[in-house]
C-alpha cells in the first residue's frame, strides 16, 4: 500500500467525520452514509478498485479500507444516536404539561355527618356482637311509653316533648320502643342496637324537633350492671379514640332500674372545665341503665332468669363533640358549605 | 330544688364544703346545676339606724339623714321614701363595695356632703324590689356587719330532681338523704301541736277519695294580714327561689318548703258552707289567682264550696277566696291528693307550680296534720290570731300504706355485679328511713309511704347501688359470643348504595319527616299526607309522603347561598295511609340534582344535567344488585314531573319509584330558575341482590357488527333492543347503543340509533356467513316489527 493511498483514504475518512458532523436531521446523515457506504459509495468504490492493485498490496489495503468504512460507520451510528435523541428530547418538551393544573371528572360527595357517625357508632357495637333493629317512627302510645313503664301521666312524660296524631299515635319520642318490639318478637337472650330518628316537640339553640338516637339492649343470663359499664367504657374510648375517664352518676329512667347517666371526660379541655363543658369538666353522653322487671313483663321474659341492659345515646351530640360542630341546628339545613366538610 | 347549706346545717350536721356536697349529691342521682352564694359579693355594709331626717336644701325628692352606724353618726343624703327616723337599714359605709364592684365614696348631691349610701335590697342583690330601703327589724345590731347578721355567707346548691324523688322537694327530705350519703344522723322533729282557743270548724267532704283521701283544715281568726315576715324566713324563701306575698302565704310556703306539704289558706269569710272535695262539673269556671278564668273539665278535681269551685285541687287557689290584706279570718288547707289525680292536669291548663310539681311526684301521706300545725305556729308568730282545733277528713284505704319487698343478697349480685356486706345494706336503707327486718338475707323492708319509687326489689338495688356508689361497680369488659351471625349476601348494604351515590358527587342530606303542607302538596298532589296533631310551626306541619320536599327544600336554601351545581341525596322513611296503625312507613332513596352536568372544570365544555345523568347515576346504584336489567323505565306520567321526561321504576312489573325532570310549570312556585333531576325509589328494590353465578368464557374470537337503524320516534330504545334480543338469539352476548341521531338526512318523524352487536359462539368460531345470515334475520325482524329501515337505504 501506497503512503499515497493511505493519506487519500485519511483524508476521505475525515471529509466523511465533517459531513456526518455537518448532518443536522436523520434525512441528511442517512445521504452522508450513502455517500461513503452505499452501493455506489466512495469508500466501497475503493474497496472495488482493490482489484487494480498489485496482489501483494491487496490485503494491506483491503484491510486499511475496511478500517476507514468502520470507522465512517462508527461515526454515523455515533451520530444517529445524538440525533434520535434530540429528536425524542424535542418532542417531550413539546408535550410538557402543567401537573398543577386541578384532574378531571366528577368530583366526590359526601356522607351526612350523623349518618358517618351513626356508622362509627354502629361498627363499633358490631364488634361487640350487637346487631341492627328497626322499628317504626310513627308509633303506637303502648311502645313509646305504656310497655316501657311510662302509664299515662306519668311526670317523666313531661320530660318528652310528644308530637301526637291522635290520641293513641305520635311521633317516637326515643328509639327505646325498638327494645319492646324486638324482645315482643323474640324473647331473650337479645343483643342490639337500634339507631333512628326521633322527635321532640322542643325547637331552640340546643333543640331540634327530630334528631337521631342509638338505643341498645343486652339481655341474657348472668348480665349485671358491671357488664353495662363495661361495654359503654370501651365504646366511649374507641368512639372517642382517647383513654378519656367514664364516670356512671345514677338517674332515673322508669324502664332502667337502677339507672345511669354516663359522662365522659370533657373531649374539648380534658377535664378542667370549659364552654363546651359548662365548667364541669364533665359531658353528659348517654342514658343507660339495668332493663326494669315490669318492661321485661311487658315482654313476656322471665326477670328472674334473664337480666340487661340498655342505652341510648343522642348521635348529634356524640358527632358534635367528635368534629367540634357547636351548633345543633345547622345538621338539618342542608348547607353544602357544612356537608362538605365531612367528605 | 334549692338547698340553703345553713338551713340544712340546722337539720343535720353539713361538715363539708358545699363544692363537695354538691359532688356527693351528684353521685348519689341528686343532679346539681349550681353551687351559688346566698347573696353576691358586696363589704363595707352594717346595720344602721336613722336619727334624724332633715329635707335637702335644693331637691324635693332627697333627705338629709342622720345615722348611726354603731361607731359614729354619719350624714347621708337619701332618695328613699321610706327613709325615716328610728329605721334601720343597710348602709354602706365609705370604702365598703356593692355587687357589680361599686365602689362607695364620700359625695356631694346637690351641694350637700353624704358619708356612704342608704340600700334597697335591690341593691345589694338580695330581691327585686327596689321600691325603697330594705328594712331591718327593730332587733338588728346597729354596727354588726349585714352579712354576719343575715348569714349571707350561706351557699345554695340548686339541685335538678328526677320526677321520682318527690320525697326529695322538702328539705327534711333532702336531710334524710344526705344523712345516708354522709352518715350523719338526723331525726325528724315532729312540730308541736297547738291547742285551739276555739271550737269553730266547717264541714269537710271528700267525695273523691282516690284522688284526695285526706283533707286537713284548720280555722284561725283574726289574723293581721298586713303582718311583715320575718326577715330570716324572707331570706330562706329568697334562697330557695320563692318570693314574699305576705305573712299567711309565706308560712305557707315556708311549711312545703320544709316539710314538702304544699298548704293553702283561703279567706274565710269568701268560703260558703263548707268544703267539697269533688271532680268538676264539665263547664264550670273558676278565676285562678293568676288572673285567668278557666274553664273545668270533668277529670279536674276542684276544691269547692257549698257553691262553687274555690281551688282547682294541688295546682292553684282561686282568686276569690285568697286571702288579702284585709282578711282576717282564714282556712288552713293541709291536704293529700294522690299522684295520678294531679298528674298531667296542670299541664293541661298550662300550669305548672310548686304545688301541682310536689302532687304530681308524690307528697307523704301521713304528714297533713303535721304540716298545718307548723303552719299555724308560723302564722301564729308573725300575724297572730286565734286557732281552731284540726279538722281532719280522711278515708284510711284510699291512702298509700307502707310497703314491704323482700331483698334477697343473691338478686344484689345478679344485677350489679357486686356483693354488698349485709351491715352496709342495713346501714343504707335504715338511713334511708326503711325498716331492716331480718339478720340474713332473704330481707323483709319496710317502705315508708312517702318513698312513691320504691315497689319492687330492684328500686331497693338501686338505692343500694346509688349509696354504694356506682364508681365501686367494676368493670367488665364484654366478651364478644363465638357463634356466627348470619350474613346475607342476597342485599346490598345501604351503606354501598350510599358510597355509588357518593362517589358520583353527591352529598347526603338529612331533612325534616315533617314538612310544609303546601311543598308537600305541589310535589306530590296524589297523597293526602298525615297531619300533626300539634306541630311545631306551619312549615312541619305534615309528614312527609315523598323525600322529593325536604330536598327541594334543600336545594332552595343553597341555591339561596349563590350554590348552583347541587347534587343531594337522602334516605328515610316516607309515611303514606291514612289509618294510623296502618300507615306504610317505607325506607325511601331520593336524589335531586341541578346545575351542571360535571363540576365547572378546564378542558370540558359544560352543559346542564339533564334526565340521562340523573338516570346514569341511579343505574350505577342499581348495578350493585348484580341485578339491572330487572329494572324497567317506562314512560309516564307523574303531577310533579315533566310529562315528556318522566319514568315510573318497574321491578318485575311491581312500579316502585319514579325518575323525572321536575315540571317546569313548578319553577316559579318553587322559587327554582333552573331544570331539576329528581327520583325516588324503595330502598328495598335497591337492595335486593342476586348472588352473582358463574358463565364459562369462550375460547373463541367476538364478532362486532354494527347497524344504524332509522325508526319512528315514538319507538323506543327498549323495543329496539328486545327485538334484537329475540332475533339474534344465543349468539349475541352484548348489545350497545352508540349513536342516537335525529335531523338532517332522516325523516322528521325518525330517528337513528347506532347499535353494535357482538356476537360469540362458545365452542367455535363464527363464520362470515352464518354471521350475516344472524344480522340479515335482525334486520328483517326490525323491519317487520318495528317498521325499521336501515341508515342509507
Amino acid at each position: 500500500m501506497t503512503t499515497q493511498h493511505a493519506a487519500e483514504l485519511q483524508a476521505l475518512v475525515q471529509e466523511a467525520q465533517a459531513q456526518v458532523e455537518q448532518a443536522g436531521e436523520l434525512p441528511a446523515l442517512d445521504q452522508v452514509r450513502v455517500t461513503y457506504l452505499g452501493k455506489k459509495g466512495r469508500l466501497t468504490e475503493q474497496l472495488k478498485a482493490l482489484g487494480k492493485l498489485p496482489a501483494e498490496e491487496r490485503p494491506l489495503a483491503g484491510q486499511a479500507i475496511n478500517e476507514a468504512k468502520q470507522k465512517v460507520q462508527g461515526l454515523i451510528e455515533a451520530r444517529r444516536g445524538a440525533l434520535e435523541r434530540a429528536r425524542l428530547e424535542a418532542q417531550l418538551a413539546g408535550e410538557q404539561v402543567d401537573v398543577t393544573l386541578p384532574g378531571r371528572g366528577h368530583d366526590v360527595g359526601g356522607l351526612h355527618p350523623v349518618t358517618r357517625t351513626l356508622e362509627r357508632i354502629e361498627t363499633l357495637f358490631a364488634s361487640m356482637g350487637f346487631t341492627v333493629a328497626t322499628g317504626p317512627e310513627i308509633e303506637d302510645d303502648y311502645h313509646n311509653f305504656e310497655a316501657l313503664n311510662i302509664p299515662a301521666h306519668h311526670p317523666a312524660r313531661a320530660m318528652h316533648d310528644t308530637f301526637y296524631f291522635d290520641a293513641h299515635h305520635l311521633l317516637r319520642t326515643h328509639t327505646s320502643p325498638v327494645q319492646i318490639r324486638v324482645m315482643e318478637q323474640g324473647g331473650a337472650p337479645v343483643r342490639i342496637i337500634a339507631p333512628g330518628r326521633v322527635y321532640r316537640c322542643d325547637s331552640d339553640v340546643t333543640h331540634t324537633p327530630m334528631f337521631h338516637q342509638v338505643e341498645g339492649l343486652l339481655v341474657d343470663e348472668g348480665i349485671s350492671f358491671a357488664d353495662l359499664k363495661g361495654a359503654l367504657h370501651d365504646f366511649i374510648r374507641e368512639f372517642f379514640e382517647k383513654d378519656l375517664d367514664v364516670r356512671f352518676r345514677p338517674s332515673y329512667f322508669p324502664f332502667t332500674e337502677p339507672s345511669a347517666e354516663v359522662d365522659v371526660q370533657c373531649v374539648q379541655c380534658g377535664g378542667s372545665g370549659c364552654r363546651v363543658c359548662s365548667g364541669t369538666g364533665w359531658l353528659e353522653v348517654l342514658g343507660s341503665g339495668m332493663v326494669h322487671p315490669k318492661v321485661f313483663e311487658y315482654c313476656g321474659i322471665d326477670s328472674e332468669r334473664y337480666t340487661g341492659y340498655a342505652f341510648g345515646m343522642g348521635v348529634e351530640r356524640f358527632a358534635m363533640l367528635r368534629y367540634g360542630v357547636d351548633d345543633l341546628r345547622i345538621f338539618f339545613e342542608n348547607d353544602l358549605r357544612f356537608l362538605r366538610q365531612f367528605r | 330544688m334549692r338547698i340553703s347549706i345553713e338551713w340544712l346545717n340546722e337539720l343535720l350536721p353539713v361538715n363539708e364544703a358545699p363544692k363537695q356536697l354538691a359532688d356527693r349529691l351528684t353521685m348519689a342521682g341528686l343532679e346539681v346545676d349550681a353551687v351559688e352564694p346566698a347573696a353576691p359579693p358586696f363589704s363595707g355594709v352594717v346595720v344602721a339606724e336613722i336619727i334624724s331626717c332633715e329635707p335637702h336644701p335644693d331637691a324635693d325628692k332627697l333627705q338629709v339623714c342622720q345615722v348611726d352606724t354603731g361607731s359614729e353618726t354619719v350624714q347621708i343624703v337619701c332618695g328613699a321614701p321610706n327613709a325615716r327616723v328610728g329605721l334601720k337599714a343597710p348602709l354602706a359605709v365609705v370604702g365598703g363595695e356593692l355587687p357589680g364592684n361599686f365602689r362607695i365614696k364620700k359625695a356631694k348631691l346637690r351641694g350637700v356632703e353624704s358619708f356612704g349610701m342608704l340600700c334597697s335590697a335591690r341593691e345589694l342583690g338580695l330581691a327585686e324590689d327596689a321600691s325603697g330601703l330594705m328594712e331591718l327589724p327593730g332587733s338588728a345590731p346597729v354596727g354588726e356587719d349585714l352579712r354576719a347578721y343575715l348569714q349571707l355567707s350561706d351557699s345554695v346548691v340548686d339541685v335538678d330532681l328526677t320526677p321520682n324523688r318527690g320525697d326529695c322537694l322538702g328539705m327534711v327530705g333532702i336531710a334524710r338523704e344526705v344523712s345516708a350519703l354522709t352518715g350523719e344522723l338526723f331525726e325528724f322533729q315532729a312540730p308541736p301541736t297547738v291547742a285551739a282557743v276555739h271550737q269553730d270548724k266547717l264541714p269537710i267532704a271528700l267525695e273523691a277519695p282516690p284522688a284526695c283521701p285526706r283533707y286537713v283544715g284548720r280555722i284561725i281568726r283574726g289574723v293581721n294580714a298586713r303582718a311583715e315576715t320575718p326577715l330570716w324566713m324572707r331570706e330562706r324563701l329568697r334562697r330557695a327561689g320563692v318570693r314574699s306575698l305576705g305573712p299567711v302565704v309565706d308560712a305557707t310556703n315556708y311549711v312545703m318548703l320544709e316539710l314538702g306539704q304544699p298548704m293553702h289558706a283561703f279567706d274565710l269569710a269568701r268560703i260558703r258552707g263548707g268544703i267539697r272535695v269533688r271532680q268538676a262539673v264539665a263547664g264550670e269556671t273558676l278565676e285562678l289567682l293568676n288572673g285567668e278564668t278557666v274553664t273545668l273539665d270533668e277529670e279536674t278535681l276542684v276544691i269547692a264550696d257549698h257553691e262553687a269551685p274555690v281551688a282547682m285541687a294541688g295546682i292553684m287557689g282561686g282568686e276569690q277566696s285568697a286571702v288579702t290584706d284585709a282578711t282576717t279570718d282564714i282556712l288552713l288547707e293541709s291536704a293529700f291528693f294522690s299522684p295520678l289525680a294531679i298528674s298531667g292536669k296542670a299541664r293541661r291548663y298550662g300550669l305548672h307550680t310548686d304545688s301541682s310539681h310536689r302532687f304530681e311526684r308524690g307528697v307523704d301521706p301521713q304528714i297533713q296534720a303535721l304540716a298545718a300545725e307548723r303552719a299555724t305556729r308560723l302564722i301564729l308568730e308573725i300575724a297572730g290570731g286565734d286557732p281552731g282545733p284540726l279538722i281532719e277528713a280522711a278515708e284510711a284505704g284510699e291512702l298509700p300504706a307502707s310497703r314491704t319487698v323482700t331483698l334477697r343478697q343473691e338478686r344484689i349480685r345478679q344485677l350489679l355485679g357486686i356483693d354488698i356486706e349485709p351491715a352496709e345494706v342495713r346501714g343504707i336503707l335504715e338511713r334511708l328511713g326503711l325498716g331492716v327486718q331480718g339478720e340474713q338475707s332473704p330481707w323483709t323492708i319496710t317502705v315508708p309511704p312517702y318513698r312513691f319509687d320504691i315497689t319492687l326489689e330492684v328500686d331497693l338495688i338501686e338505692e343500694l347501688a346509688r349509696v354504694h356508689g356506682y364508681d365501686r361497680i367494676p368493670v367488665r369488659h364484654p366478651a364478644t359470643p363465638v357463634t356466627v351471625r348470619p350474613y346475607t349476601e342476597a342485599s346490598v348494604p345501604l351503606d354501598r348504595v350510599r358510597q355509588a351515590l357518593v362517589q358520583r358527587g353527591y352529598q347526603e342530606a338529612v331533612t325534616y319527616s315533617f314538612v310544609e303542607p303546601r311543598l308537600q302538596e305541589l310535589l306530590d298532589p296524589d297523597h293526602v299526607p298525615v297531619p300533626l296533631a300539634n306541630p311545631l310551626s306551619a312549615d312541619m306541619a305534615v309528614m312527609r309522603t315523598s323525600l322529593w320536599p325536604g330536598l327541594i327544600k334543600a336545594m332552595q336554601h343553597n341555591r339561596n347561598r349563590q350554590v348552583h351545581r347541587i347534587r343531594l341525596f337522602e334516605t328515610g322513611l316516607r309515611f303514606r295511609g291514612s289509618d294510623l296503625s296502618r300507615l306504610e312507613q317505607r325506607p325511601m332513596l331520593a336524589a335531586a340534582i341541578t346545575g351542571e352536568a360535571l363540576p365547572e372544570q378546564w378542558g370540558v365544555s359544560g352543559r346542564p344535567a339533564d334526565f340521562f345523568d340523573l338516570k346514569g347515576d341511579l343505574e350505577a346504584c342499581l348495578r350493585l344488585s348484580g341485578n339491572a336489567s330487572a329494572f324497567g323505565f317506562v314512560a309516564d306520567r307523574h303531577p310533579a314531573l315533566h310529562p315528556g321526561q318522566t319514568a315510573r321504576i318497574d321491578v318485575n312489573g311491581q312500579p316502585v319509584g319514579w325518575i323525572g325532570s321536575l315540571h317546569p310549570a313548578l319553577y316559579e312556585a318553587l322559587e327554582l330558575d333552573a331544570p331539576v333531576l329528581l327520583f325516588e325509589l324503595a330502598l328495598d328494590a335497591v337492595q335486593e341482590a342476586v348472588i352473582p353465578g358463574f358463565s364459562p368464557l369462550s375460547r373463541y374470537p367476538s364478532i362486532r357488527r354494527d347497524l344504524a337503524v332509522v325508526v319512528d320516534q315514538r319507538v323506543s330504545h327498549a323495543q329496539v333492543k328486545a327485538c334484537v334480543r329475540q332475533a339474534a338469539g344465543e349468539l349475541l352476548k352484548d348489545l350497545v347503543l352508540f349513536d342516537v341521531y335525529a335531523g338532517k338526512g332522516i325523516s322528521e318523524s325518525a330517528r337513528s340509533l347506532g347499535i353494535g352487536l357482538i356476537l360469540q359462539d362458545f365452542s367455535r368460531t363464527l363464520n362470515d356467513s352464518e354471521t350475516e345470515e344472524l344480522i340479515n334475520r335482525v334486520i328483517e325482524r326490525l323491519r317487520q316489527d318495528l317498521g325499521a329501515q336501515l341508515r342509507g337505504e
